[in-house]
Order: C-alpha cells, then sequence, then structure tokens
C-alpha cells in the first residue's frame, strides 16, 4: 500500500493526539517554508521556460503547420513529415526497447537476489550503457545500424539505436518498481499456491506499475529530446516518409537546425518546440492511462 | 521456460554494451598507439592534429570540466529535486499534487536544445551582466540542474510514494514531527529510490551534449572561477567529430571511453555505498 | 499472459530485425536508376556541410519536384564526413562549405553558390570599423579593451569557431593565423550560435556566415557587420567579387558524375536555382 499524494492528513499533527514539542513544530514550519519555495521556483523556472516557447511559437500554429510539407528549409511550410517521422521512430524505439526491459527488470527484480552473478553483470552493463553520451550512440548507430547492418540513414536505425538509449532507464525504474513492492505480496502469493508466474502478471506487475510508468515516462522524454543520437542515423531529411527504410528527421533535430543552423528560424523553432511539448503531454497521458487500465488491478484494497 | 527468456531478454540487452565497448576501443586503439597515455594529461593544450606528432593530446582541462559541472548540477539538484518529491507527497494538497507532477514529466521531456536555446539567449545574457563572457562553468551548471530535476524529482517522488503506510503511522504514533517522519523514517526507507534518481541524474548529466555545447562557452582551460568558460567531454566530442581525421578522431574516442569509465566508477562507488549502510527494516 | 506476451515480443522483435536485415536496400548509396529517355527515378544521398544542408535540401525539393520518381536525401556531418563518405561511397555526393585541399584533389569540385564571412559586433557596440591588425591583435588577445579600439570601456569577449570548420580555416588563412594563436573567450559550433551569442552581449565580437548574418540582421537581431579591409559587408559584395573573405560552396564526387547524379549537379548550378540560392542568403555565381 502506497500513499496517495495529497493525502497530508496523516502527517498532519493536528490530527494526532501526541502533539511534537514546539522547537519541532517550528522546524517543520520552517522545512514546510523550504519545500513550497522549492517548488514554487520550479513552477517559476517552468512558467519562464515554456511561457517564452509559446510566446513566440504559438502564432505559426494551425493545422495547416502541423501537416503540411517542410518549404524553404523549415522556415516555411509545416512539420506534417517531421512529426510523422518521430512517431515511427517512436514506435519502433518503444517496440524494441519495452519487452526487453520488462524481461530485464522482471529477471532482475524477481529472480535475481542481489548475490547473483548473472544479474550483476547484466546490472553493471545497463549502468555503463546509461552512462553513455548521445553522442557516442549517435557514431555507434551510425556504424553499427547504418553502415554494417547497412541499414542506411533511416527511421528503423534511429529507432533502434534510441531503443539503445531508453532501454537502461526503463528498466531500472521498472526494477526500483519491482523491488519497492513489499515481500508480503510474494508470501502471501506463495502461502496460496501460485506459480510465479501467476504471482508476477497478477500480483507483481500490477503493484509495480508506478514504476514501469516512470520508466516509460522519462523513456519517451528521453527518446523524443535526443538529437545528437538521431542526427547520424535517422537522418536530416525532411520528405514525409514512405517506408520504415526511409531517411527521416525528428522533432528535435528539426528545432535544432531551425535554431543554430537556418537563418531566422526562431520563431519556427519555438513553434516546433511547443509541438513537441504538446505531444510529450499526449504521450505521457496515454502511457499513464494504459499503463493504469491493463496492468494496474487493486488485488487487495488500501 | 519463463526464467529462460527473461534471461535471454537480459542477456541482449547487456550485449549491448559489450558491442559499443567493443566498436569504442577499435576507434581508439589507433590513439592509444600513437598518442599514449602519458601525452593525455601532459601535453601542454588540446590543439589536436590527424597526425599524433604534429597536435597536443591534453584532455585534462575538459575531465576537469565535465566533472565540475557534473559536481555542480547533481550538488544543487538533488536537493531540490528531493524536495520538490517531498512537496508533491505530503504538502501539497490533492487538487496541486496531480499538475504539479505532470509539469515536472513535461519538464523531462523537453529538448536538451530548448533548454540550451534558453540558456543561450536567456541566461547567458544575464551572467555576463554579473562577469563576462556570460557562457560559463555557472551558466553550464544551472543549465544541467535544470535539467536532470525532473528525472530526480520523478524518481524520487515514485519511492517516497512506496514507503510503506504501516512506517508512516508508526510514526505517528510515536509522536514524530512531520519533519522528523520525513527526515528519520520516510528518506531513509526510500533511500534506495533516492540513490537510484541520484545515480540516473548523475549519468543524464554527464552525457549531457547539446544543452553544455551552448552555454558553457568550450574554452579548454582550468576554470578560474565559476564563471570561467570551461570544455566538456561530450561538447568536445560534439563539436569536432564531424571534422576529426586519424588520430584527431581516434583520441576523441579515447575521451568517450573515459567517459564510460567515469561512469562505471560512479556506478561502483554508489553500490558500496549502498550495500555498507545499514538496512531500515531490522529484525 | 504479459509473460508470453514478453518473449512472443522479444521473438517477434528480432523476426523484425532479421526480416528488415534480409531485405535492407543496401547501402545508401544505391542508385536503382533508369534514365530512359528523359524519365529520371533513383535515390541520391547527399552529405557533408552543415552550411549548405538547408540549400541542397530546397534544391532537392524543387529537383523531386520535375522528377516524381526522384529522391534526393540530404545528410549533415560537416564538410569533412562529406569529403570521407564521398571517397567511401557513403554518399553519392559530398557538400564542401570551403575549396578543397590539396590532399583532396581526388575529388571533384562543382560550386554551386558563394558565400562570404564577416566579422560581427553588437549593435549598441559604437565601434564600426576595425583595421585587419585591430582584428588580429583582439584575436590573439594583445587588445583586450574596447576603449582600445574607439569604444566603450569594457572587456573583450573574442568568439572563435570550434577547430575543424571551414570557417575557422578561411578566417585563420586570411588574418595569417594559427589556431594556438588564438585568445578565444567563447568558442562555438554553428553560424547560428555565434549569431545569438554576440546578439546577447554587447562587448562581443565573432565571425559567421556573411549571408546568415545579413539575414539575421535584417529580422532586427541586434548585430552589426563590420566591413573587412574598408570593405563593407554584404552578399552584394561578395557577388561582384570585391569582398576579401569569400568561400565557394562545393558539391564533391569521387569521379566524373553520370546519369542522375550529373543531372542534378547540373540543376544545381542552372539559373533555375539562383533564386532559392539568394532565399537561403547565399550568392548565386555568375554564369
Amino acid at each position: 500500500m502506497t500513499t496517495t499524494p495529497g493525502e497530508p492528513g496523516l502527517l498532519d499533527h493536528a490530527n494526532w493526539t501526541v502533539r511534537p514539542s514546539a522547537a519541532h513544530r517550528g522546524l517543520d514550519r520552517a522545512v514546510a517554508v523550504v519545500v513550497w519555495s522549492v517548488a514554487a521556483a520550479i513552477t517559476l523556472v517552468f512558467a519562464w521556460l515554456v511561457g517564452s516557447i509559446v510566446w513566440r511559437g504559438a502564432g505559426e500554429i494551425s493545422w495547416g503547420y502541423l501537416t503540411g510539407p517542410v518549404l524553404d528549409a523549415g522556415r516555411g511550410g509545416g512539420i506534417g513529415p517531421v512529426l510523422v517521422s518521430t512517431l515511427l521512430i517512436l514506435l519502433v524505439c518503444l517496440a524494441v526497447s519495452v519487452p526487453l526491459g520488462l524481461g530485464t527488470a522482471i529477471l532482475l527484480a524477481e529472480f535475481s537476489p542481489r548475490q547473483n552473478r548473472f544479474g550483476r553483470l547484466v546490472r553493471r552493463s545497463l549502468d555503463v550503457l546509461a552512462g553513455v553520451p548521445s553522442i557516442v550512440f549517435g557514431l555507434f548507430g551510425n556504424a553499427f545500424f547504418c553502415v554494417w547492418l547497412g541499414m542506411g540513414f533511416s527511421i528503423v536505425s534511429g529507432g533502434l539505436t534510441l531503443a539503445c538509449m531508453v532501454l537502461p532507464i526503463l528498466i531500472r525504474a521498472t526494477e526500483e518498481g519491482f523491488r519497492s513492492v513489499p515481500d508480503d505480496y510474494r508470501l502471501a502469493a506463495a502461502a496460496l499456491g501460485m506459480s510465479r508466474t501467476a504471482a508476477i502478471r497478477h500480483l507483481l506487475l500490477p503493484a509495480a506499475v508506478p514504476g514501469l510508468v516512470v520508466g516509460l515516462v522519462l523513456g519517451i522524454g528521453r527518446a523524443l529530446a535526443e538529437t545528437a543520437a538521431l542526427i547520424f542515423t535517422s537522418g536530416y531529411v525532411t520528405r514525409m516518409p514512405e517506408s520504415l527504410w526511409d531517411s527521416g528527421r525528428s522533432l528535435s533535430i528539426h528545432i535544432f537546425d531551425l535554431s543554430m543552423n537556418a537563418a531566422g528560424g526562431n520563431d519556427r523553432a519555438h513553434a516546433a518546440a511547443l509541438v513537441l511539448i504538446v505531444l510529450l503531454l499526449a504521450l505521457n497521458g496515454a502511457a499513464s492511462w494504459m499503463a493504469h487500465r491493463w496492468l494496474h488491478r487493486q488485488v487487495m484494497t488500501a | 521456460m519463463l526464467v529462460r527468456l527473461l534471461r535471454l531478454c537480459a542477456g541482449l540487452s547487456a550485449m549491448i554494451v559489450l558491442v559499443i565497448v567493443a566498436f569504442l576501443v577499435r576507434e581508439s586503439l589507433p590513439a592509444w598507439r600513437s598518442v599514449g597515455l602519458a601525452r593525455f594529461v601532459t601535453d601542454a593544450s588540446w590543439h589536436p592534429a590527424p597526425d599524433a606528432s604534429e597536435g597536443t593530446f591534453n584532455l585534462l582541462p575538459m575531465i576537469v570540466g565535465t566533472l565540475l559541472t557534473t559536481a555542480g548540477a547533481v550538488l544543487l539538484a538533488g536537493p531540490l529535486g528531493i524536495a520538490s518529491a517531498l512537496f508533491c507527497r505530503y504538502y501539497a494538497p490533492p487538487m496541486l499534487a496531480r499538475p504539479y507532477r505532470m509539469m515536472i514529466e513535461l519538464l523531462a521531456g523537453i529538448p536538451s536544445v530548448v533548454y540550451g536555446f534558453w540558456g543561450l539567449v536567456v541566461l547567458v545574457p544575464i551572467i555576463a551582466g554579473i562577469a563576462q563572457p556570460g557562457a560559463s562553468l555557472l551558466a553550464g551548471i544551472l543549465i544541467l540542474s535544470l535539467m536532470i530535476l525532473p528525472t530526480i524529482a520523478l524518481v524520487a517522488d515514485a519511492a517516497i510514494g512506496s514507503v510503506p503506510q504501516e512506517s508512516l503511522q508508526a510514526a505517528a504514533a510515536l509522536g514524530l514531527s512531520r519533519w522528523g517522519t520525513m527526515a528519520g523514517v520516510v528518506l531513509p526507507a526510500a533511500r534506495s529510490g533516492l540513490l537510484t534518481a541520484v545515480i540516473l541524474a548523475t549519468m543524464r548529466a554527464l552525457g549531457e551534449t547539446m544543452a553544455v555545447l551552448m552555454v558553457c562557452g568550450n574554452v579548454v582551460q582550468l576554470p578560474g572561477s565559476l564563471f570561467a568558460p570551461v570544455r566538456t567531454l561530450t561538447a568536445n566530442i560534439a563539436l569536432e567529430m564531424a571534422y576529426a581525421m586519424g588520430d584527431h578522431r581516434s583520441a576523441l574516442f579515447v575521451s568517450g571511453l573515459l567517459l564510460m569509465g567515469l561512469v562505471a566508477l560512479l556506478v561502483a562507488a554508489a553500490e558500496i555505498a549502498s550495500r555498507t549502510r545499514p538496512s531500515l527494516r531490522q529484525a | 499472459m504479459p509473460v508470453i506476451w514478453n518473449g512472443l515480443s522479444v521473438a517477434f522483435a528480432v523476426l523484425v530485425l532479421c526480416c528488415g536485415i534480409a531485405c535492407t536496400p543496401g547501402a545508401s548509396s544505391s542508385q536503382a536508376e533508369n534514365t530512359n529517355g528523359s524519365h529520371l527515378s533513383g535515390r541520391l544521398t547527399l552529405t557533408g556541410s552543415s552550411t549548405i544542408a538547408p540549400l541542397m535540401a530546397e534544391i532537392g525539393r524543387a529537383f523531386e519536384a520535375q522528377h516524381p520518381d526522384v529522391r534526393i536525401d540530404v545528410q549533415t556531418g560537416g564538410s569533412s564526413r562529406g569529403v570521407a563518405d564521398c571517397r567511401s561511397g557513403l554518399a553519392d555526393i559530398g557538400m564542401v562549405s570551403r575549396a578543397l585541399k590539396e590532399d583532396e584533389q581526388d575529388l571533384q569540385p562543382f560550386p554551386v553558390a558563394k558565400d562570404g564571412i564577416c566579422i560581427i559586433v553588437h549593435q549598441d557596440n559604437p565601434v564600426r570599423e576595425l583595421t585587419d591588425e585591430q582584428i588580429v591583435a583582439i584575436y590573439t588577445g594583445s587588445i583586450d579593451n574596447w576603449k582600445d579600439v574607439g569604444g566603450s570601456d569594457g572587456e573583450i569577449t573574442v568568439v572563435n569557431k570550434a577547430q575543424g570548420r571551414s570557417t575557422l580555416e578561411l578566417f585563420l588563412h586570411y588574418f595569417h593565423l594559427n589556431n594556438t594563436d588564438v585568445a578565444a573567450d567563447v568558442v562555438i559550433g554553428d553560424n547560428e550560435q555565434g549569431i545569438k551569442t554576440v546578439a546577447g552581449n554587447p562587448q562581443a565580437i565573432g565571425y559567421v556566415s556573411i549571408g546568415t548574418a545579413e539575414f539575421d540582421a535584417g529580422q532586427g537581431v541586434p548585430i552589426a557587420l563590420l566591413p573587412i579591409g574598408g570593405i563593407p559587408a554584404g552578399t552584394a559584395a561578395v557577388a561582384e567579387g570585391r569582398f576579401p573573405l569569400s568561400r565557394p560552396l562545393n558539391l564533391v564526387t569521387r569521379e566524373e558524375p553520370t546519369g542522375l547524379a550529373a543531372t542534378f549537379i547540373e540543376f544545381a548550378r542552372s539559373s533555375d536555382v539562383h533564386d532559392l540560392i539568394r532565399k537561403q542568403s547565399f550568392v548565386p555565381l555568375a554564369e
């Protein structure tokens, strides 16, 4: 059972019969001030950042912008092909990394006590993988997927490279989700005679969902935000992709090109950034909804 | 059957790293041979050339740059992220907590290009007003901490949220103050999740390329102050890889290997730290 | 069951991967071209300079509009990558934003446009002219305050380009400097980064592509272009050939181009694309 957000009642000492001393209450108040100021500061910076994006970019957005072809090196027309490429890249990335990541996380959390050699090897490898800079992934992706496997500059190459990047985040957060499920669940399942598989599927997986969702959100966020890795793998082309083997630029590369390379592309860069943020909101919402609808079943009442 | 399938998944995941390391090692071999380990720290400066004998290959200022920006960012974002998670779970009224968390999730997905761009046109001029040139170690630390804050906040939030209700009830029964409960019960219980959060964030900061490229100034030097420009290893690779040939290119792969080594070290240190501390749950 | 689903998904993903590898179109430079009569088809891949990439993307689009079965893919990666990919066959045509060097003479250059490099300062900076010696002194660090060159009191923030960039090489070549002599305060990558750095700092000085600077200044970005050797900076001066710091924008191929590549290069050098070139703030070559 977890604390649901916004239930401060339990920690609100006004409800308790045994009250802490005055000194502790003073400290409590000080901490409350600090925490509220931190949250306010973060919100302020966020408003500043997103505000400037909305301010400069909102004027360019229209249905034609979202679906139209890219003209004048991005300074005219729309971002239709770029959006399609981005979504396809994300799809390939998730199709590969979610099954792989979930399987690995379950293995690490449920089947490998910390001393297990295989589990430790996998975990160390993933930690190192998580630290590889995105530009190295770009070079690796180019050399491995584009050249050696012969896929060329394509959406598939980009998606696979991103899958490599996103995997450690997904696995780590999901594993954390599994580890946070109290052992009572597993003991109760064993007592009921449930098989390991059934216990995982019906009991632990739903309970570990918060970790999984965090992993998904962070993973999608990282994937969408990636620039350096994709420039060398899925490429720079602005045409509507006709297959997964076509090259197509992602939204973040489009933003990079407009803000850092093409002259006079600032407002367009902001507009594209705004679209990216909205896309992110939608994908996060969908990820949350899917996870809670399909996997999250309350077995025990709170 | 299940275990075998899962092992296949895990094996595949682990193999990716091996392939990448093999690739890096292969590409950096020419530099190891012609430049040699010593020159990477003793050469006069970083002015590489395709031929090892013509250029200088001192990586030390950039290593320091990477370490300083990462350390600064984590030191700044760590407490802020945990405070943010505590806010979301224990201080925010229900109507505020959900939009707040959504806002943090959104911050997590903003591309580094946007952060870098915002840093370049908003933050750097402000810092330039205090001390030239504006693009500096400080700008890098601020932007990086802004970027890793959501990671820490979200993972910490999930960790804090999974502290069992019973622990909180026990604390209430003992008459602990709110801060006492958080410091004495919640944070220690969530320690493994918090450590995960900080590790993930540190690794993100180490590997960040685009944003630091835009705001750090990219001058290869040991920074004399917070306002001095620095160049990180990642920004160096991004700036020079496209134009590097021969030994210069291999030297860049050496710096890539170095980064991975730093990450491996960090992770090992974190593992040791988490193993030696006593657990909250004692029989 | 999600567990079997997991295993199946892994198997499926691996299967897709294998199928994909089996039927990949091969290296990106496949030219399945078919030039019966005037009907062209096939795919061309261009890689190289990020300066020329937006222009070639536009020219490629115009070419595709005329020949619906042709695909022109433009990728970036820098001039040196353009040269390397062209030599190795990974790209059909390379994009190089400078003249070819002595060790690159095995490639064939086809200039499509001209560009220049100019010095920029912030609009609020009263200094509007610098001699070549002053520029050298500023970049090597001997002059470090604006009041020494006729401006207000303030530290000069020198913006230099990263090593290996064509713009840097041209700048160093013209002023007879080595990169080791330059005492930079900020090092930047692409042109726009330089412009934004200077536009945000009244004490900065830097150098960027003329076309980009001219375009941005026209849009209201607070920068000013300084003349070099007395000649005012602008695409007009570059077009007339008077501006000292100019460079050709080249397409390069490994051998004499044939078929689709030849037709495309010819198109890129024709007067049909002059307005596209001007829109990207470069200077068309006078035929």
